[in-house]
């Protein structure tokens, strides 16, 4: 079964998740630091619930108490006859009645105070871990997979919410029981006491056990139920493939195998928490033949009350009980834990582009770009760029252009710092960009790619991407600048019509058209165009080429384009191959030389009509 | 909704009705102990015989050692029927996934249809898993305890039953506050898992543009909005577990008095009463767990519904009854008077194209953004359906063809590359597993894709989800690799090398001609180089042919073309360069 994933899979080199021991030690403190940062923010919150819940306890208890007095003190003047005989059992019936809606009320309340801290808990956690995704670098997200990304921040987040929304009362409860509980029998009868107190060593016993395979276990459905998602994400994001190659039957096999693995994973979690949590209850057995025989004998010898007796075995339920959630909550927090683990990885990971502990300071950009000696590559041992130099003075319009493969995109994608380089630097107007502040950075420079992708929302609110704060009508000048205003003015509700998944309603074209607005009304001092007009039809692409005229007469601007009568706007051009520049200078300079600037320009003129 | 649900229990009938009988009798076995415990207390002790007590605490743990046994082999097979429910859930939700239409995916958010397959799988699975076991088991100790109740003391037990009463009410109540708000909580879920795949697939753009803050701000808005709704189930919930705590609470002060009432009377012995107390105080905790299934119940319906709604759904592109495989096909490919809309909108995106393509011919489709040539190209794979005239291939409407004989015969090659994250050779052989090694190969060299066998791990190497860690050019490449790899009759490729280097490009185009040579091909087209590979080309505007024939002859004789297509029009100031 595993073979077939993996073959399917096929090989990369972040696989490895075999967790050794002292390893899980370190994971397992990790988690429990990034529970204790989420908790501390609510402590008021959680010591008025501990208040209630002592309260609410205290009443929960008080029942067999009071019972017990109710039978002690209530019925012997009831047997004995006369006037106010009644008067201790009416007393007793009132205490117990009052406890019970004190108890109700306590627990009322108890229920809104965890549920509110635990909803904020995670309310936070997943703003966390979605602002932690976002910092870090492409370079991870490539690695991971959204698949992955979408698990951690639901399957996992679940996890925990599980036991946010079904454990904390009863874990407080449950200690708090067990704990006055084990008071209570020692103060009755201390021997007795004793004697059941003694069944203790035997459930740690038991935890410990469970602990050490739970992890594992849960650890592995984490790991499951990651693979079902990614495969559950990727295969309806890409439906049209997968209909148009018959790639179903197919699916469902991998689908069927990836499912069939959590299946496996959860029941064996299962399995464990099945022998735990009736191993608990069987010490709870135990525990009373014990009293039955050693607490009997002492009643016998008339060491005990025949009252103390019936309040002990009504004790050891009320005891056991709650071990036995308590046993159930183990359960749901190793399940927890595993999610919180593999979360507390996702927070621990550094963005491999990390915003500047000191940053500095740009107030008006003009947009001077250096690459300094830069070496890169996406692989170790791969290098794509080596010692690479480029400056783009302020204001100049560059185009790089090369064959596929010869580092174009990597330079834009290191002027934009998706990835930092290896060795030298990139900086703008002198500012190394590892020291700018990302919002600065970002608002100076602003990248186009060839995807153009949309999020569901209106047209509108695609374009206002580049500027959340821009007014409609700003949007609309956008649209209007490149071309893009008769297309949108034509659909059912113009600006305000719905894109539809990843922008399905739309053209690949119009797609790109709107990312084109998207960046016009950015307005960014630095403009990156990576195979920005692939797909547009040659009319648009000259009202596109118009408007970038203006756009980036005062601006720096770095275009990539393989159609080289996008490269015609700009005012150098630049060669790159395997990674070194091989020519450099103005289009027609070069148009008219011998270089290869001139063979790509020839080749191209003859691929026009 | 819940009853719809019977079919996923129905194979595991048999062990369902074994975990029913294990939990009734286990329940009864754990009951019965405190029984032996009043034995106990009434016999040997009150009597003052030590010895008496041995055998009656041997009957304790024998109960005691058969209850944890049943337990035990319950919630192992629990564990099992449980996750099988809940894996066969998924796998039919996934499975009809797959067979509804590219139309269903545009409308509904992944986010939507993920949460439906987890969250609410996992929820039915909870209470059928779960929930009805226990909640069999729980009335059944309900009842027993009743029944030794009224034993014990028909009075006292009918002062006990009264409690019923509220308890029917308040369950009533929350039921109906419930269900609505689970509903909410769910729905609430899938919008944020939305939110979370947009974010997660559109990182790019983001990154681009620096909007991290302005992503994290409309997150952060979702999920308070999932809070909030979280919070109003957990008030619901909280006020109707508090009130049915306080209701046995009740019954047992009331009890107490009226029992000691009785013992003073003589009516009722010491033990007897102990023994009812005991019994009275075992109701607590069904009860309580009662009102956590009923929440359970409720969540799980309104999982069901939500699943439902899906399965429900028919898929909009289905095979006919009767529908012909196409064993061999010549490749005629012809579009009679073909209209298309969008379901729900009125605006055509197709009106009245007619266009035959002869067996082994090529054709281009030329037209600008938006004209329907994208459209046009989907309809042959039946990605979507005709609203009106219809496609036919060999003479078949290609409605009568079964979808899977129409798909093999069709290869495909879409502007959006659509990658998994799976092997190189996986993601080539999509649609056609068998594919010899000389298809792979010729394959490769057509769409010039040699590179892959350079990846580390070369064809086996896995890449990253859509392509995402090769470039636009690369993953192009694969993707035309994919089409023709299968030697299909039909080749339908939607703007197929616009990613493309130049260079690259004109060898692509080299290898690609000797391919086309004897494949009927309908290619969209951006670029005048391409349209090279078309025997004839047909111009698209606005949903319609305005123009069919070659190049040449269009270019001459339609201006429209010539606007589309050439780079001079307009007299453009660089017009006079180019050349």
């Amino acid at each position: 079964m595993s073979e077939r994933i993996d073959q399917w899979r096929g090989v990369a080199s972040d696989d490895s998740e075999e967790v050794t021991a002292s390893l899980s030690v370190l994971l397992r403190r990790r988690s429990r630091r990034l529970l204790g940062s989420l908790l501390r923010p609510y402590r008021q919150g959680l010591l008025w619930a501990l208040v209630l819940i002592v309260v609410e306890n205290a009443c929960a208890l008080a029942a067999p108490y009071l019972v017990r007095v109710g039978i002690d003190r209530g019925i012997p003047p009831l047997q004995r006859g006369g006037s106010g005989a009644l008067q201790p059992l009416v007393t007793v019936g009132v205490a117990l009645t009052v406890a019970a809606l004190v108890q109700a009320a306590t627990y009322d309340a108890f229920m809104r105070t965890t549920g509110r801290v635990g909803q904020s808990v995670l309310l936070d956690l997943r703003q966390r871990l979605f602002d932690h995704f976002q910092k870090l670098s492409l370079a991870f997200h490539e690695r991971y997979t959204s698949g992955r990304v979408i698990s951690r921040q639901t399957s996992d987040v679940e996890a925990i919410a599980e036991l946010v929304t079904t454990g904390v009362d009863t874990v407080v409860t449950a200690v708090l029981s067990v704990g006055t509980i084990a008071v209570i029998l020692l103060v009755l009868d201390l021997p007795l006491g004793l004697a059941v107190l003694l069944v203790f060593p035997l459930v740690v016993a038991l935890t410990a056990w469970f602990r050490r395979h739970s992890e594992r276990a849960y650890r592995a459905t984490r790991e499951a139920v990651a693979l079902v998602i990614v495969h559950f994400v990727e295969s309806l994001g890409g439906i049209r493939a997968v209909h148009a190659f018959r790639r179903e039957p197919r699916n469902q096999e991998i689908f069927d195998d990836v499912n069939d693995r959590y299946r496996a994973a959860n029941v064996h979690s299962a399995r464990l928490a099945g022998v735990y949590g009736p191993g608990v209850r069987g010490l709870g057995h135990l525990t009373t033949v014990v009293v039955l025989l050693y607490g009997g004998s002492r009643v016998v010898d008339g060491q005990m009350t025949l009252g103390v007796l019936a309040a002990y075995l009504l004790y050891l339920r009320r005891f056991f009980e709650p071990l036995q959630e308590l046993s159930q909550f183990y359960n749901l927090f190793q399940a927890a834990a595993a999610g919180l683990e593999k979360i507390s990885g996702i927070l621990a990971e550094d963005p491999s582009v990390p915003e500047p502990e000191r940053p500095v300071a740009l107030l008006s950009p003009r947009g001077d770009v250096r690459l300094d000696r830069v070496s890169f590559g996406y692989r170790p041992g791969a290098p794509v760029l080596n010692d690479f130099s480029l400056h783009i003075p302020a204001g100049q319009t560059l185009a790089l252009v090369g064959l596929t493969g010869a580092g174009k995109s990597t330079v834009a994608r290191l002027i934009a710092r998706f990835y930092d380089p290896r060795a030298g630097r990139v900086t703008l107007d002198d500012v190394d960009v590892r020291d700018l502040p990302d919002d600065v950075l970002r608002r100076t420079v602003a990248m186009v790619t060839q995807e153009g992708f949309l999020f569901s929302g209106t047209v509108a609110d695609n374009i206002a991407l580049g500027r959340p704060d821009a007014s409609r009508d700003e949007v609309e000048a956008a649209a209007r600048a490149i071309g893009a205003h008769e297309f949108i003015a034509a659909l059912p509700a113009g600006y305000d019509s719905d894109v539809r998944k990843r922008g399905g309603r739309l053209s690949s074209g119009q797609r790109q058209l709107v990312a084109f607005a998207r960046a016009f009304l950015a307005d960014p001092q630095v403009l990156i165009l990576d195979e920005a007009t692939s797909s547009l039809d040659i009319p648009s692409e000259r009202l596109v080429q118009r408007a970038l005229r203006s756009l980036l007469a005062d601006r720096t601007a770095v275009i990539i384009a393989h159609r080289l009568s996008t490269v015609e706007i700009a005012d150098r051009v630049v060669v790159i191959d395997d990674g070194s520049i091989i020519e450099d200078g103005a289009p027609d300079e070069l148009r008219l030389g011998h270089g290869e600037y001139a063979r790509l320009q020839q080749a191209w003129q003859d691929s026009l009509i | 909704m819940l009853w719809r649900l019977r079919g996923y229990v129905r194979p595991h009938a048999g062990l369902v009705t074994g975990m029913v009988i294990t939990a009734i009798v286990g329940l009864g076995a754990g009951t019965l102990i405190p029984l032996v415990s009043k034995a106990v207390v009434d016999g040997p002790v009150r009597r003052g015989d030590a010895g008496a007590i041995v055998p009656l605490a041997g009957l304790a743990l024998a109960l005691g050692a058969f209850d944890i046994t049943l337990a035990v082999w319950r919630r192992f097979v629990q564990a099992r029927v449980a996750m099988d429910i809940e894996t066969n859930i998924r796998n039919d939700l996934y499975a009809h996934l797959q067979r509804l239409s590219v139309g269903f995916h545009d409308r509904w958010q992944s986010g939507q249809l993920l949460s439906r397959a987890m969250s609410d799988a996992s929820a039915i699975r909870r209470l059928l898993g779960f929930g009805a076991i226990f909640f069999v088991g729980n009335a059944t100790l309900f009842l027993a305890v009743v029944v030794m109740l009224v034993r014990l003391h028909a009075g006292l037990a009918a002062l006990a039953a009264v409690t019923a009463i509220p308890i029917a009410w308040l369950s009533l109540q929350f039921e109906r506050r419930y269900s609505a708000v689970s509903r909410q909580v769910q729905d609430d879920q899938g919008d944020l898992t939305t939110h979370i795949e947009e974010a997660a697939t559109g990182i790019r753009v983001i990154k681009a543009f620096g909007r991290r803050q302005y992503v994290a701000d409309s997150f952060g808005a979702q999920a308070r909005v999932l809070r909030d709704s979280s919070m109003d189930a957990v008030r619901v919930r909280a006020r109707f577990w508090s009130l049915l705590g306080v209701v046995p609470n009740l019954a047992m002060a009331a009890t107490l008095v009226a029992g000691a009432l009785l013992v003073g009377r003589g009516s009722l012995t010491l033990g007897g009463l102990v023994a009812f107390v005991t019994l009275l105080f075992l109701l607590v905790f069904p009860l309580q767990a009662q009102g956590w299934i009923l929440a359970m119940a409720e969540e799980a319906a309104s999982a069901a519904t939500r699943i439902f709604e899906i399965l429900d759904d028919q898929p909009e592109i289905r095979e006919r009854p009767g529908a012909v495989a196409l064993a061999t096909s010549h490749g005629h490919l012809r579009f009679e008077d073909v209209g298309f809309a969008y379901p729900g909108q009125d605006h055509a995106v197709l009106r009245h194209v007619d266009l035959d393509v002869a067996p082994g011919e090529t054709v281009a489709l030329v037209g600008m953004s938006g004209s329907g040539k994208t459209t046009l190209a989907t309809l042959v794979p039946r990605l979507y359906d005709v609203t009106a005239g219809r496609v036919t291939l060999d003479g078949h409407d290609v409605r009568d063809l079964t979808l899977s004989s129409l798909r093999r015969h069709v290869g495909v090659a879409f502007e959006d590359p659509l990658l998994f994250s799976a092997s190189v050779r996986e993601n080539l052989l999509l649609g056609s597993p068998d594919a010899s090694d000389e298809d792979l190969d010729r394959a490769l060299e057509v769409a010039q894709a040699g590179f892959a066998r350079d990846l580390p791990w070369g064809l086996d190497t896995r890449v990253g989800e859509q392509g995402l860690s090769l470039s636009g050019g690369q993953r192009q490449r694969l993707a035309l690799a994919r089409a023709i790899i299968g030697r299909p009759r039909v080749l339908v490729l939607d703007d197929p090398l616009s990613a493309l280097d130049i260079h690259t490009e004109s060898q692509v185009e080299e290898a690609l001609a000797r391919v086309l040579h004897g494949t009927t091909a309908l290619i969209v087209v951006h670029r005048p180089s391409t349209v090279a590979l078309a025997d004839r080309v047909a111009l698209l505007e606005d949903g319609t042919i305005v123009a069919t024939g070659t190049h040449h002859d269009l270019l001459e004789q339609v201006p429209a073309y010539r606007a589309v297509l050439s780079q001079e029009a307009e007299g453009r100031p660089e017009a006079e360069l180019a050349g």
